[in-house]
């Protein structure tokens, strides 16, 4: 134990570094590969965004050893000024970020562009650690609870209104740490319930789901009788649900875009559009659903090279990954994500201190929806919603944003005999 | 080292350890619907493993013609021409492409050819870039079916403009290959698209570009078309720009340009009824036909570089010029409505004894405005001048209300319609003179110059022109432009862009009246007679000599009829000397042949006389 207090090195929980480590560099390469024109280039030639994203995969290293190297304490003791600085750069993106494709999401510093949509997750995740470690969660007022979920509204604003939905939703991910924090059970099935209408009200007629809801309410009610109150329940949940579907009904059609319509409606296919908007799906789909059992090798795909995928090493990275390596690599890629996530959970588990721990669950719980939401949307289980893939995608802000958030936490975790609880 | 608490809010037992199970058992779920989906989609179905192998779809871009541009009779000045692009897939060419044969076919030399793949291929091995640019359709034709023998070879066509009448270059402007500079600006246009750079096609450019169409086909791995996808159902057809309609007479344009060859000046003629501009000649032109196809860069460079005649400068709308006694018109009008003067006013001419502006023309004195616009007395205009200037309770209030109405005749100011290339000129005011010669510094006769149109004033050819539609409308004019409706094809909508709103200039009708009579007089019957004596028509008009380091300006303002009037001009022949021998005949010319259709018998040796004038080396 003695050597663990006195060393930093000899407490860091090398396996989780060695799972970080084989993305990041799996990401290197089918980066590469995405980009392969033929050429006798390889990985680090220059011009290449596999050099690119080597290199901000060093800067990245260098990031991780001074977080390594800072005082463990500090994370908890500066966690609020930290939100506050990333809240400032959401704020900042909105005045002076540049302009790319309808959202202001990137800051130029002259030379190189920053995403603050991406540093406000670590941001948000202190915040939201420190307060719930220091002034509790489970059995509080709902006033006393009330600043946790401004901490992660702001944020999901300020991201809205560049506008980027697709980096707001990764916030709705605090809900796994708030859930381990004693989040009601019966709320998280209230809203996974809820979720659940609203796909199925989109699929059929509402009428028809009105009418099954009913149906299945009266069948509870039968059954449930004897218990006192089940009349009122089952007359709440009613007319919850019809509500829900009518208030749904509106935002789709008058919150949404166009274009977010459009990609929801391709993917539960109630639209066949293969050449127009469901364009990129049906690439995408193409792409992995050639790869076979073990893909047609590296460098060897032809459906992410011709342009036939969007977007092939940022967001779609996965249809290159998945078309050479097969089913075998996507089934490895997903067994390395699962492990890091388990890894991850255990890490949280055996803390200390619950700032470490509540922590820990943000990471897990934002590089969950990430995992999920990215390879979902380009098998077409949920509508694109343009996020990474955590240490694989192409982009310096998203490679260094996620690579701090991890690294304070196996910080925290390699700091943990020297907490007192 | 510091002891962290939770601050006591944690029970010693965490109650929630037990969730933990959930979570995983949700991350696993989710994971293992997402492999369940993968097993399907990668092992279970060939599907799309076939799609990968037979239906690489490729889309391919089709280039909309750009709108046409037809002058005010209908005829055709800007139309379209095919030409096609050929591009190569730097992956398909291996030891069995013959070079030579190819090479053969689309006239180009090997080397060349060998330079140009290694840039294709640089960009990319997997994507076709263009190889040649521009064959025309004649010389296309021939190679077409042979071309389908070199795999990894294919072509589109495109439109690129033609000028039947090679007239109105500069009105018309050119259009050029988006370059990476542009393309970081526009989003909306890719590498390869084409845009309008100067002129109309720049102006118009949002209705002349047309959409581009898309046609998508089925490829084989060797990159060959196989069938259209989807038997074309989802092709997209390219939609043609709208066509323009222009104020310009065509007719009038090229004889202006014939009249203007070998001299350096401009002449713009406006229809003072719409504010249409009927003809805008700048000299020296050149054929806008030198600016379309593979010549294109080159020629764009010897134009560039030739800094004696500086052909690509609009001198129309670009060149500033003082407005020398043309400004006399002005300056009446403005003393007039001032009240500085009435029509009877008298002012004496010493003539070439005057001081401190001499007086060069010979003729009656003491004498009102009337004749003195006739005579253009530059004592008279001195005296209504300075008048106007100390009038106010200080000079600087006298020049801002003399300011305020040089901007509403449109001086010093854009018209900001569209016009490419438009120099407001500069009209001084009293920021300009209190720089100058410091606060308080300056009176009226300080700057008595501008009385007579020289000085620091400095206007462009189609502000002169307007300041002659303005007269003859008395008081009023639509502002000058060159489109009078943009027709959209697929909406059968007319747009009339700017013909409408009326400026007004207040100054008093009546006060035009005596200014228009003093412009007809010197049409009728000074020296310029000669040439403004047309068959039939009532010509006004003004002459003005712009001083020049050089050889003096020769400018000539008017318009005809003298009543309800057709046509308004100015000219301008730089270093041509005095203004009635030069720049009048052009005017006069113009005017006839715009009005009676052609040059009545006894004025053609004006014509001849004009034509065979060389004012450049």
């Amino acid at each position: 134990m003695a050597d663990k207090r006195n060393s930093v090195f000899a407490s860091i929980d090398w396996f989780a570094v060695f799972l970080y480590i084989v993305l990041v560099v799996t990401g290197i390469l089918t980066i590469f590969s995405s980009k392969y024109s033929g050429d006798a280039t390889s990985v680090l030639s220059p011009g290449t965004m596999s050099r690119s994203q080597a290199v901000y995969a060093a800067i990245s290293l260098v990031v991780a050893l001074l977080i390594l190297l800072l005082e463990g304490s500090w994370f908890q003791r500066f966690a609020y000024p930290v939100y506050g600085l990333t809240m400032l750069m959401l704020a900042a993106v909105l005045v002076v970020g540049d302009e790319i494709s309808g959202a202001k999401s990137w800051i130029n510093l002259g030379g190189f562009s920053i995403q603050p949509s991406e540093f406000a997750k670590f941001g948000t995740a202190l915040a939201v650690s420190k307060y719930v470690s220091t002034k509790g969660f489970y059995g509080q007022s709902f006033m006393k609870q009330l600043p946790v979920f401004l901490f992660i509204l702001l944020s999901i604003a300020l991201i809205m209104l560049e506008p980027d939905a697709g980096s707001a939703i990764v916030f709705l991910s605090f809900i796994i740490p708030l859930f381990r924090e004693g989040f009601s059970l019966s709320l998280v099935i209230a809203i996974l319930y809820l979720i659940a209408v609203s796909v199925i009200a989109l699929l059929v007629d509402k009428y028809i789901m009105i009418a099954v809801i009913f149906a299945l309410l009266l069948i509870g009610y039968v059954i449930f009788r004897k218990n006192k109150g089940i009349l009122l329940t089952i007359i709440v949940i009613f007319i919850v649900s019809v509500g829900w579907i009518f208030a749904e009904q509106w935002a789709f059609d008058n919150i949404l875009e166009q274009h977010q319509r459009n990609r929801i409606m391709v993917t539960l296919g109630k639209i066949e559009d293969n050449r127009g908007v469901g364009y990129n799906l049906y690439q995408s789909k193409i792409a992995i659903g050639s790869g076979h059992w073990v893909g047609k090798g590296f460098l060897q795909g032809t459906q992410t090279k011709m342009d036939f995928v969007p977007e092939q090493h940022t967001d779609f990275i996965f249809c290159t990954l998945a078309e050479e390596t097969g089913f075998l690599g996507s089934f490895l890629l997903m067994a390395v994500y699962f492990t890091l996530l388990i890894k991850l959970i255990m890490m949280a588990e055996r803390q200390r201190s619950p700032f470490s721990r509540i922590y820990g669950y943000c990471v897990v719980g934002i590089l969950f929806f990430h995992v999920f939401i990215n390879i979902s949307m380009t098998i077409g289980l949920m509508p694109v919603i343009g996020i990474p893939l955590p240490f694989v995608s192409y982009g310096g802000s998203s490679l260094l944003a996620t690579t701090i958030l991890l690294f304070i936490f196996i910080k925290l975790d390699a700091y943990r005999y020297s907490i007192l609880s | 080292m510091q002891r962290i608490t939770d601050g006591g809010f944690f029970m010693k037992t965490d109650i929630f350890q037990n969730r933990k199970y959930l979570i995983i058992g949700f991350i696993a779920i989710c994971f293992i619907v997402i492999l369940i989906r993968l097993f399907t989609m990668q092992v279970l179905t060939t599907k799309y493993i076939n799609l990968a192998k037979n239906n690489a779809i490729k889309n391919l871009v089709v280039y909309p013609a750009r709108g046409e541009m037809y002058d005010r009779t209908g005829k055709l000045m800007v139309s379209n021409n095919i030409v096609y692009d050929v591009l190569i897939t730097p992956k398909y060419i291996d030891s069995t492409f013959d070079v030579i044969k190819f090479c053969n076919l689309i006239n180009m030399d090997t080397s060349t050819f060998n330079e140009k793949l290694e840039k294709c291929r640089r960009y990319s091995r997997y994507k076709a870039s263009v190889i040649a640019t521009q064959i025309s359709k004649e010389d296309f034709l021939s190679t077409q079916e042979l071309l389908y023998q070199f795999p990894g070879i294919y072509y589109v066509s495109r439109t690129v403009r033609q000028y039947p009448f090679s007239s109105g270059a500069h009105i018309l402007g050119d259009v050029g290959e988006v370059d990476a500079n542009f393309l970081e600006k526009h989003e909306d246009y890719s590498l390869g698209d084409y845009h309008g750079v100067r002129g109309l096609e720049f102006t118009y450019e949002k209705y002349l570009k047309g959409q581009k169409g898309f046609r998508a086909i089925i490829v084989n791995s060797a990159n060959v078309e196989v069938a259209p996808y989807n038997d074309g159902k989802d092709d997209v057809e390219a939609i043609q720009g709208a066509d323009m309609i222009l104020e310009i007479d065509n007719d009038l344009q090229c004889y202006g340009e014939k009249l203007m060859a070998n001299k350096r000046g401009s002449i713009v003629a406006i229809d003072p009824n719409t504010g249409g501009i009927l003809a805008m000649v700048s000299a020296p032109g050149f054929d806008p036909n030198m600016l379309v196809g593979r010549e294109r860069s080159q020629n764009y460079l010897k134009l560039l570089h030739d800094s004696v005649q500086k052909p690509l400068i609009n001198r129309a709308v670009s060149g500033v010029y003082p407005p020398g006694s043309t400004f006399k018109t002005f300056n009446g009008l403005v003393a007039l409505q001032t009240g500085v003067i009435d029509e009877y006013t008298q002012f004496t001419c010493n003539g070439p004894a005057s001081s401190p502006i001499k007086c060069t023309h010979n003729h009656q004195t003491p004498l009102s405005v009337v004749p003195a616009l006739r005579e253009s007395c530059n004592p008279f205009f001195r005296k209504a001048f300075e008048e106007i200037i100390s009038h106010y309770k200080n000079p600087e209030t006298g020049l801002t209300v003399w300011n305020e109405f040089a901007h509403k005749f449109g001086f010093g100011v854009k018209f900001n319609t569209d016009i490419f290339s438009e120099n407001p000129g500069m009209i001084p005011d009293t920021t300009f003179y209190n720089k100058w010669y410091g606060k308080g510094g300056w009176k009226s006769s300080t700057i008595r110059s501008l009385s007579i149109g020289q000085g620091e004033i400095q206007v462009t050819p189609i502000q002169l022109a307007n300041l002659a539609a303005t007269i003859g409308n008395e008081g009023t004019y639509i502002k000058p432009h060159l489109v009078k409706a943009i027709i959209d094809h697929t909406t059968n909508d007319t747009i009339y862009p700017y013909s409408n709103e009326v400026v007004t200039t207040g100054i008093e009708k009546r006060h035009f009246d005596t200014v228009k009579r003093g412009m007809r007089q010197m049409a009728s019957m000074t020296g310029s007679r000669v040439y403004l004596d047309i068959p039939g028509v009532e010509v006004c008009g003004k002459t003005g000599t712009a001083q020049n380091s050089g050889k003096n300006h020769a400018l000539f303002i008017s318009f005809a009829p003298m009543y309800n009037p057709k046509i308004a001009i100015a000219v301008i022949v730089e270093n041509s000397g005095y203004g009635a021998t030069f720049a009048v005949p052009v005017a006069a010319m113009m005017i006839e042949h715009y009005l009676n259709d052609s040059i009545d018998s006894s004025r053609q040796w004006i014509e001849k006389r004009v034509l065979e004038t060389t004012t450049i080396e």
